[in-house]
Formats: structure tokens, sequence, C-alpha cells
């Protein structure tokens, strides 16, 4: 990590955090904590402690509020992690189309352990549960689109790796 | 052709669009509930309908919505549940993706039966793209008038949000999903009360799976008798099944319910048989919190019969020789597939999604993990396979939620009717290895 972004929302962003506390009942702006920790690690990249402060503030609970909440549920980064994090299904139906190799595979061609950063600070990948695309595995997704990557082959998966790397 | 409900306007092109969904007689649900009938109208055409609770527990939805409480000055809530995660579930995202405003109009027609004004979906979080095209739906029947206030100037007024999960599994179960729309960590409340009494911010609520919701749209427009004519028994309509595994031809088929379990598996209108010509080994026909069957006793009934793809005939011998229809997620294994490792890989996975509130389930799903790695793994004892059965049973009915029972069956039934397959794993370990 070089300079520390400053924690803090685009006015567009802003916008958006207003829009979905309108969405629920006057004192109920609690229900706001998922959409706004998506929000904000789409912002700052993962969920930090200042940035799980931050959240707070807008919902007017405690950041202990924010911390219970976020550690429960897999989608939050507590830590900074690959640009691109590869999540690969490794759930029974997955596995009996070969999800396995793929996953052997990433660990061979990135060269890195699941969870670990390439030097690059490029890739990361995790093997995840159950994606509701069993019919189509194996498969992976990309955040913070979640963009859906399906029958993959280990071909399929270095074609993948090459041209997100031509991206940067 | 089998009759289709859900999906039969699938291949339309621009179909996800408010104009062609329109073209195509969408939003005619909506009209004709608001303009022509009573909430309890609808409430009556649905409980006609038969209609049972698509996200896997078959309760009958009219009755539901008919024990939803009515205090006076209170709101009440429709809660949409799309969490679907269910490991071999793939239908409701299908669905949401490909015909959007199906769910939609569904949605409003079911808030209006129940008289609420604001209604949520709750989308598990990684379906970003779904959540887009779902808020664009929506964006798109506002602007049409079919949602927001007085819609067709019935003086009905409706808001429908989308709220992302945060990956969960848990968050299916409908209570947990209730705690994680306040904010909260997903863990599951005991029931009762159902949430029909106390529900979301403590109010009367509905939550229903999204197939479930968008079959309500034919139902009012057809008439609930006339779903009632389809399917069999008990097991009214028609049903998404997402079929994967060792298949020609995996995907999303909407059955009428009763089609033989033989012609869903080997027709070519549905899975087209088992890839590469192999024999069928054994199939999980509910998702994967269903007990496993061997090829033979999915087939056919004990009486020789065949089996159908009905909330009955799959449950047919209890869970000696049957199982459940459970959220229609159907894996096919074929003669190559583990059922060791298949076990071993569930039981991972409900270790890794239980909640942790309760001791049965959050110790035991760990302990059968373990035993079943190192029966996997080459390390096994045959005193392992009976700790596993024991276990089993003593997660089963001590827990809060079903989560438990779901993660005892499937290692109960794979030792009940594989029980050879794990005494090889433990007597030939390096074979079983290769
Ligand atoms: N679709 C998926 O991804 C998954 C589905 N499941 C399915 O979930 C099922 C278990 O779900 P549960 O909600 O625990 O089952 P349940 O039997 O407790 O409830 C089913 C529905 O009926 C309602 N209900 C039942 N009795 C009621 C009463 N007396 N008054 C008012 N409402 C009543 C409940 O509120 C609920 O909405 C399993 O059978 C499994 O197949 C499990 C995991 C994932
Ligand atoms: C662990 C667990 C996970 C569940 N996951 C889902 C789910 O993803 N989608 C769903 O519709 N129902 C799920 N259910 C069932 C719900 O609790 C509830 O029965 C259902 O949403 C009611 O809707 P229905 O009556 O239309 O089926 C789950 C239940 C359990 C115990
Ligand atoms: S059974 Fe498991 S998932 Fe359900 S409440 Fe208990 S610990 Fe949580
Ligand atoms: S098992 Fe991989 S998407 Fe369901």
């Amino acid at each position: 990590m070089l300079a520390v972004k400053e924690i803090k929302f685009s006015a567009e962003a802003l916008k958006k955090v207003d829009e979905i506390i309108a969405r629920y009942p006057e004192g109920r702006q609690k229900s706001a904590l998922l959409p706004l920790l998506h929000l904000a690690q789409e912002e700052f990249g993962w969920c930090s402690t200042e940035t799980m402060d931050y959240v707070a503030s807008f919902l007017d609970i405690n950041p202990i509020e924010v911390y219970e909440v976020a550690s429960f549920y897999t989608m939050f980064h507590l830590k900074p992690s690959g640009k691109y994090v590869l999540e690969v299904c490794r759930t029974g139906p997955c596995c009996l189309v070969g999800a396995e190799k793929i996953i052997d595979h990433l660990e061979k061609k990135l060269g890195v352990k699941e969870g670990e950063v390439t030097p690059d600070g490029l890739f990361s990948f995790k093997g995840v549960e159950c994606l509701a695309a069993c019919g189509y595995g194996p498969v992976l997704q990309i955040g913070p689109e979640y963009t859906f990557y399906e029958n993959l082959t280990v071909a399929g998966v270095d074609e993948l790796i090459t041209q997100l790397k031509n991206k940067n | 052709m089998a009759q289709k409900i859900l999906l039969n306007n699938i291949n339309v092109p621009g179909i996800n669009t408010f104009e062609v969904y329109r073209k195509n007689g969408g939003y005619a649900a909506v009209e004709k509930a608001l303009k022509t009938m009573s909430p309890d109208d609808v409430v009556e055409e649905v409980k006609k309908s038969g209609l049972r609770g698509r996200g896997g527990a078959g309760f009958p939805t009219g009755m539901k919505w008919s024990f939803l409480a009515k205090p006076e000055g209170v709101p009440r809530y429709l809660v949409c549940n799309a969490d679907e995660s269910e490991p071999g579930t793939f239908k409701d995202r299908y669905l949401m993706t490909h015909t959007p405003h199906t769910l939609i109009e569904g949605m409003i027609v079911s808030s209006f039966a129940l008289g609420a004004n604001t209604s949520y979906i709750y989308v598990r979080g990684e379906m970003m793209p779904q959540i887009r095209i779902l808020e664009r739906a929506i964006a798109e029947a506002k602007n049409a008038g079919f949602l927001g206030k007085n819609i067709l100037g019935t003086g009905y007024d409706l808001e429908i949000y989308v709220q992302p999960g945060g990956g969960a599994y848990i968050c299916g179960e409908e209570t947990a999903l209730l705690e994680s729309l306040e904010g909260k960590r997903g863990n599951p409340r005991i029931k009762p009360p159902f949430p029909a009494i106390a529900g979301l911010y403590g109010c009367p609520t509905v939550v229903n799976n999204v197939e479930s919701i968008a079959a309500v749209s034919w139902i009012i427009l057809n008439g609930g008798d006339e779903y009632a004519k389809i399917g069999v028994g008990r097991s009214t309509g028609t049903k998404l099944i997402s079929a994967s595994g060792n298949i020609n031809k995996p995907g999303v088929y909407e059955i009428e319910l009763g089609v033989p379990v033989e012609e869903f598996i080997y027709s070519d209108e549905y899975c087209g048989g088992i890839t590469n010509g192999k024999r069928l080994k054994a199939v999980v026909a509910g998702g994967s919190s269903v007990p496993i069957l061997p090829a033979n006793l999915i087939l056919k009934l004990a009486n020789g019969q065949p089996r159908l793809m009905s909330y009955e005939s799959l449950a047919e011998g209890g869970f000696v020789t049957g199982t459940m229809l459970g959220s229609g997620g159907f894996v096919v294994m074929d003669e190559d597939a583990c059922v060791v490792r298949n076990t071993w890989n569930f039981s991972r996975f409900y270790h890794h999604e239980s909640c942790g509130q309760c001791s049965p389930c959050r110790e035991g799903t760990g302990w059968m993990e373990k035993v079943l790695h190192r029966i996997e793994y080459g390390h096994g004892k045959m005193s392992d396979i009976d700790l596993l059965v024991d276990v089993s049973k003593k997660i089963e009915g001590n827990t809060i939620c079903p989560l438990g029972d779901a993660a005892a069956w499937p290692v109960a039934s794979a030792i009940r009717h594989f029980r050879d397959e794990f005494e090889w794993h433990v007597k030939e370990p390096k074979l079983a290895m290769e």
C-alpha cells in the first residue's frame, strides 16, 4: 500500500448513501449497513478499520456493530487483496466437472497460495462456495462487479489471466 | 411439449426489458389484481392453486399468506428470498437474469395481496449483475406507473427495493435473512414465532422464494384452478429444476411436476443422458441438503413403479429409500464420481457455513468434516464410519435452524447407501486416493 487513500466518499457516492438510507423506515437505518459496506469496499478497495468507522458514522451506530457484521460475511475483505481476486467455486457439483483441477492450476500459474497476492499486486485467488451456477461449472467470479466466467478450462484460465495482465 | 408458466417467453429477444415483456402480455396480472380483485381474492386464488414454496420446504404459499397477522396500524412486509446458495441450485439466478419482470410483476401482485407498501428483494451479494438487472427492471416498471404512488390510479402504493447480502449461505434461512436485512449478523431466530407473526422489524412479514412469487402472476391471470390442473396430486404446477453434474445438457428446466425421473435424466428435452455414455451412479435430487440416492432408488420406488419428479414421489419411502424435492437442485453423478469425496466436500461446506450459534451444528459439522477428510485421504479407521452416523444423529433435530439437519442428512444417507465405498476407502487407501 502506497499513500493511504483518504477515507471519504465521492460526491456521487454520498448521493448514493442518502438514496440507500431512504429505503428503510424511520429509525431503521441500520438496515443500510450491508449496502454501505459494499459501496465502501468498492470505493476504498477493502474494509479497513477506518473505513468501517466511517460507515458507522452515517448510520448512527457504534463501530463495533460494523466490525461484527463485516467479519460475519465472506464478501468483505478485512485486509488488502490483489486487484483481481479470482474466486473459484469449490463446492460438490463444480468438483464433479473439474473445479479442483482449475484451482490447482491457478496455484501453479500464479505461483502464490490461496489468499496470497502476486508480487505485482494484481492477482489473488480463493476457493469459494457454490455460486448458484452449478450447471455451468467450473466457474469463477471477479469482484467488485462480480463478472462471471463459466465452463472454465485450463487454457481458458490462462487466457483470462493474460487478458487481465494486458489491461494493466 | 410441457406447459411452461415461468419460462414460456424466455427465448423472446429483449424479454428482459419492460417494453418487450409488456408487449408479450406482461403486467396484465397487476392490472387484473389491482383493478378487479380484492387482496383477499388474490390470496384465495393462490390457495386454490396449491402452489407450494419453491425455496425448498414446500409449505403451501396461500396458507402462509392467510396466516399473516394484520394488527391495526402496523406495516406488513413482503420479502423475496433471492439468496440462492444451496449447492446444486441455480434457478433463481437464471430467472432473474433472463426475465426479471416476471419476478417484479409477481412482487407487485403478491405485495398487493398482503397489504404491503414496501417490499424487499434480498439477493445474495455475489449476484451483483442480477442486482443491477433487478434495479433496472424496477425503475422501468416505476416509469410505466406500475410501482410508486397510486399505481394505475387504484390508490395502492408500493416501493420495491433490492437488498444485497454479504456472502453467507445461512442468510437464505428466512429468519437469518431478516436479521441480515436489519443490518445484523445472519444468526437464525428461534421459530415460532414465524415471520408471518413477527418478521422484519418485528412486523408481520411473508418471506417467499423468487420462483414462488414469480408463479403468482400466472395464477392470477389464469385462475388457481387452472394451475392446480398441472402437475400431480398435491404437487401442483410447474417447477424449475437446476440440473448439474455428469449430464449432457446441464441447465435450468421448467417441468410439470410428475415427470418420471428417468425421463428427466435421459430424454433430450431435459438432461440428455449421462456424459460420455457412462452409467448413472447416484443423484442428489433437491440440493445438497437432501439425502443422496443410488441409481436404482432414484429411478424406481421400492414397489418397482417409476419414481416421479414430485414432492410426494421423491419422498416416498422416507429416508430409508427416498429423498426430497427440496429446492430442485438436481445433481447427477456418474460411475466415476466418488461419493466419499462428494460427502466430504458437502461437509466442509456446512462447516464453513454454520453460523455457530448451536454447539451440535458448530462442533458436529467440523467433526464430520475432519473424519470424512481422513477417510478420503487414506487415514480412516473402520470405526470412523459408525462415528459419522453417530455424530450426524446427534446434530439432527437438535439445532435452532435446519442447517444442522441439512449437514447431517447427506452424511447419513451416503453411508446408508454407499457404506461399501466408505469401507473400501478405509481398506484400500492407496487405491481410493487415485
Ligand atoms: N433454495 C435454497 O438455496 C435452499 C433451500 N433450503 C430449503 O429450506 C428448507 C427449510 O426451510 P425452512 O424455512 O426452515 O422450513 P419451514 O418448514 O420452517 O418453513 C417453510 C415456510 O413456511 C412458513 N411456515 C411454516 N409453518 C408456518 C406456520 N405455522 N405459520 C406461518 N408460517 C409457517 C415458514 O415461515 C417458511 O416461510 C429445506 O427443506 C431446504 O430444502 C435449504 C437451503 C438452501
Ligand atoms: C440453511 C437454509 C438456507 C436456505 N436458503 C434458502 C434460499 O437460498 N432461498 C430460499 O428461497 N429459501 C431458502 N431457505 C428456505 C427459507 O427458510 C424459507 O423456507 C423460504 O424462503 C420460504 O419461501 P417459499 O415458501 O416460497 O419456499 C433456506 C433454509 C435454510 C434452513
Ligand atoms: S443449526 Fe447451525 S446454522 Fe442453524 S442456527 Fe444453529 S449453528 Fe446456526
Ligand atoms: S457448485 Fe459451483 S456454482 Fe454451484
